[in-house]
């Protein structure tokens, strides 16, 4: 959203904005990188129909735990479906869990977050005294409540874990707004004449909006995990259409007789959380007219 | 005839040995891809019990030539060649725990930032103890003993009683008392001052300095006084050594500099230094002397006349003026006390004048700005403004009357927003008050950038590629973009470096001609205000003690207020050193009342036509 209230000022030709935080961002190895590893894993879980590989929920006795081999290359789990084949399938729910809550938590955080810091006073006293409380409980247990609420299905997973990361979005938002809002910048905004949703548009948002992006990267790793838990509980992904999460929870039982079951679920999340967090960095310093 | 101006001060004996003696210090800063020279070349020394000054601008090397002295910068980041000999010895040659040892000990330190450089979880008490113990190995009684004993000798009222007190019990020029008194601590050969007074409030310097000479007789300590100011050299240093861009452009008694410097920068840089009392026999504001830095040509300054329209109605009209912010406290935030930060205030000014508000720091002079413009709401008062009547204004009105004031802040590095470019920045006025179409923005933005000095290809670039300068002049830029009546300049020019700041008067006063603005120059600094202003008021404790024609107030000055103030100016004349001002060690009294307090009726006096003084 910044990045179009910054492009829809700027004097026309030359390098945009945008452009530039392109090119900066294209510089950045570690970022492209990071983009890669998503773009693959995004890939995946869009091509998994069109994949020559197994059905992810085909079971088979003969082939019960089963380490890698040329049949099944990542091997099988504990009642003989391919891992492969699982953990491309699994891939759509892992991602999806983790970009939507995440998603979900920024969109409805972040701008209850800039109206708490911005104007204070008893909106912000009230904000602040809800988001305590829900900070106060657990993140999972929490998520769990509301999963339970919204009845058990992947996307009412995708919401509970959502509104339960919101608070933490809530909370940093409004701690820099504190920051920004003292800056002479933005008295300066108020002196010349501007409305409090053009100062929060244009002053407020795009400088507190780092610290957020690198939030927001982090806890796409924790929706991925979480979503894996309620699948544990029968409130997410339902058995047996695979996630990341729900591989590796069953994964654990079985740690020293079939420890790849457990490695590649695990690699995948590793993965693409770095993916995001370097995405996260390299927006970051991308987006910063400071850095050259 | 004995010259008051040559005390009897000991000077340092010229075949003494020095204490510190500094040979082709030359320091540089790793980059990305090679090794940056930040300071060639510096040799000096520092005899004893003699004072010795670095002077010069941000970025020409006097602080790091300092830390580099000290050795406290980062190794890995930063090399230093050359030799650093205290008493003969090579402190570059030291081994890291040994030079522990000379660090607070032998060579003390004092810093610019007196609200940050001490820590705000121990009590001072403790923490002059802690150089005790760490290099006197003295007994935590004789600690305790010695730390009272030191506060006493930086004249801290009531030692005994305030070495329980943390930091924040303090205000800034006790704090830097508490500062020396830990630097004096270990009796060190060496004092190094690094801008000690440069955030303090011009009475507060004028104590400390004093503190400084005083110290410096009682204990025989060598200073090296790193500075900007001029003035504060002229009072304080024997020698001086005047530094640019990393580079030593001259050095030599302080007389010498001050009256034969010979390098152009050098004159330069005292050309730049207003005087107090330099403007007898000029009626109205004059420009500052510009000097060319590479031929040393003197441009002759000429004074802007003829702005003035003191017949017609005035552009801006204040009467009674109340602005109070409450003190809540308890648990259940009651209201219990207020900071009475404007009390009412009430003046007049006229188009195309400049009335500069002048004050030390709490006295009401920014909330007074602010509260004219509504940033702040004051409780009571009348604000006409070009028409408006401003208190009254609803929300829609109020954004309306922005085109008519606007205001340029103090710190040129807060006071632009780092994700907008310059082009944005000047143009977004323009837009959100709906003047015209963006190419027309375009173009007004690009004659605005041209006007303040700078060119139009700069528009595409960010606050952070500019200088601290450069972008007081882009805020100038954007304030001006309304076409406004009147500019409210919060402390405007005092972050800037002098010659810097002699130059962005020059543009104020260039823009008041041209397009006959008016000014609330608001501002701590005396000097620069009897250069720019037609009528000058005095502030305190949120009230105006004094108001006048500049001339009347500078070279008449009736209230005990304004006389201290003018006579704690750093007067940039080497003759007077030595002179102390005696000012009474005192804490700034702050404006905070009991809820329900009613101030006193306030009477004034007419001294002379327009100069009314408070009773």
């Amino acid at each position: 959203m910044t990045i179009l209230a910054h492009a829809a000022i700027a004097p026309a030709p030359e390098e945009t904005p945008g452009r530039r935080a392109w090119r900066k961002f294209k510089a950045n190895r570690a970022a492209l990188a990071g983009l890669c590893i998503i773009v693959f894993f995004a890939l995946l879980a869009l091509a998994a129909p069109l994949l020559p590989i197994l059905d992810p929920n085909a079971t088979s006795w003969s082939v019960i735990r089963q380490p890698p081999s040329a049949a099944h290359w990542l091997g099988t789990d504990e009642i003989g479906r391919d891992l492969l084949s699982r953990l491309i399938w699994g891939s759509q729910a892992s991602l999806a869990a983790g970009i939507v809550s995440v998603a979900i938590a920024v969109v409805i955080g972040v701008p209850i977050g800039l109206v708490s810091g911005y104007f204070g006073g008893w909106i912000d006293m009230l904000i602040s005294r809800v988001t305590e409380a829900f900070l106060a409980m657990p993140f999972l247990i929490t998520a769990i409540a509301l999963a339970a609420f919204l009845g058990p299905s992947l996307s009412n997973a995708m919401i509970a874990i959502g509104l339960s990361a919101m608070p933490i979005f809530v909370r940093l938002t409004r701690g820099q707004v504190l920051a920004v809002k003292t800056e002479d910048y933005v008295e300066g905004a108020r002196s010349i004449g501007l409305g409090n949703l053009m100062i929060l548009k244009r002053y407020i948002a795009p400088n507190v909006f780092p610290p957020i992006l690198v939030q927001a990267t982090l806890t796409v790793a924790t929706a991925i995990i979480a979503e894996a838990s309620l699948s544990f509980l029968g409130l997410g992904q339902q058995p047996p259409d695979p996630s990341w999460g729900s591989m590796l929870n069953v994964a654990k039982n079985f740690m020293s007789q079939a420890p790849w079951m457990a490695i590649w679920p695990g690699a995948a999340i590793f993965l693409v959380v770095i993916g995001f967090n370097l995405v996260g960095d390299g927006l970051g310093d991308a987006l910063d007219p400071r850095e050259p | 005839m004995i010259d008051p101006a040559m005390p009897e001060q000991p000077r340092p004996h010229p075949a003494a040995e020095p204490v510190l003696s500094v040979r082709d210090l030359a320091v540089s800063f790793r980059t990305a891809d090679a090794w940056r020279p930040v300071v060639n070349d510096v040799s000096f020394d520092i005899g004893p019990r003699e004072t010795l000054a670095i002077v010069g601008e941000s970025g020409s090397g006097k602080s790091v030539t300092s830390l580099a002295i000290m050795r406290l910068l980062a190794k890995g980041s930063a090399r230093i060649e050359g030799e650093v000999l205290l008493n003969g010895r090579n402190l570059l040659a030291l081994p890291e725990e040994r030079m522990r040892d000379v660090r607070g000990n032998e060579i003390a330190m004092i810093f610019q930032e007196p609200m940050t450089s001490l820590n705000p979880t121990f009590t001072i008490g403790r923490q002059i103890a802690e150089t005790l113990l760490r290099h006197r190995r003295m007994s935590a009684a004789q600690a305790k003993a010695e730390s009272i004993e030191l506060l006493e000798k930086v004249r801290i009222p009531n030692a005994r009683g305030r070495i329980k007190d943390y930091p924040h019990q303090f205000s800034g020029g006790m704090r830097q008392r508490v500062m020396i008194a830990m630097a004096l601590a270990s009796k060190p050969q060496l004092l190094i001052a690094d801008e000690p007074t440069t955030a303090l409030d011009v009475t507060i310097q004028g104590q400390i300095l004093d503190l400084i000479k005083t110290l410096q007789e009682e204990e025989g300590m060598s200073v090296l006084f790193i500075t900007h100011d001029m003035g504060v050299v002229a009072e304080i240093a024997e020698r001086t050594l005047v530094m640019y861009r990393g580079d030593v452009v001259e050095s030599g008694p302080t007389e010498e500099i001050f009256h034969r410097g010979r390098r152009p920068y050098t004159r330069a840089l005292i050309e730049a230094v207003p005087r107090l009392g330099s403007m007898s026999g000029h009626d109205w504001p004059l420009r500052f002397p510009i000097v060319d830095i590479e031929t040393g040509r003197v441009r002759a300054p000429t004074e802007v006349a003829g702005t003035l329209d003191a017949a017609g109605t005035p552009i801006l009209s204040v009467r009674n003026l109340v602005t109070r912010f409450d003190i809540r406290s308890g648990f259940f935030q009651r209201k219990t006390e207020a900071v009475h930060a404007v009390e009412n205030v009430s003046f007049d000014l006229a188009q195309g004048e400049t009335l500069a508000l002048v004050g030390e720091s709490g006295c009401g002079k920014s909330t007074t700005g602010r509260s004219i413009m509504r940033l702040v709401e004051p409780l009571s008062g009348e604000v006409q403004l070009d028409g408006y009547d401003v208190l009254k204004l609803g929300p829609g009105d109020l954004r309306r009357m922005r085109r008519s004031v606007q205001m340029i802040f103090q710190d040129p590095f807060a006071s632009l927003n780092p994700r907008m470019s310059v082009g944005q920045a000047i143009s977004e006025p323009f837009l959100a008050h709906h003047l015209g179409t963006r190419s027309q923005a375009r173009e007004r933005t690009a004659e605005l950038l041209e006007r303040v000095g700078l060119s139009a290809e700069m528009m595409r670039r960010y606050p952070h590629e500019f200088s601290g300068g450069q972008r007081q002049r882009i805020s100038i830029a954007r304030a001006l973009a309304l076409e406004p009546k009147v500019i409210v300049a919060d402390e405007s020019v005092s972050a800037l470096d002098v010659s810097i700041k002699a130059q962005v008067c020059n543009l104020l006063l260039d823009l008041q001609e041209s397009l006959g603005i008016s000014f609330l120059f608001i501002s701590h600094d005396m000097a620069v205000v009897e250069r720019v202003s037609h009528r000058v008021a005095v502030m305190y404790l949120g009230e105006i003690v004094e108001i006048g024609p500049r001339a009347a107030v500078f070279g008449n000055p009736q209230h005990a207020y304004t006389k201290k103030l003018i006579a704690a100016v750093p007067v940039p004349d080497p003759a007077r050193r030595g002179i102390k001002r005696n000012l009474a060690v005192d804490e700034l009294k702050n404006p905070i009342r009991p809820r329900g307090y009613q101030p006193p009726q306030r009477h004034y006096r007419e001294v002379s036509p327009g100069h009314f003084v408070q009773e």
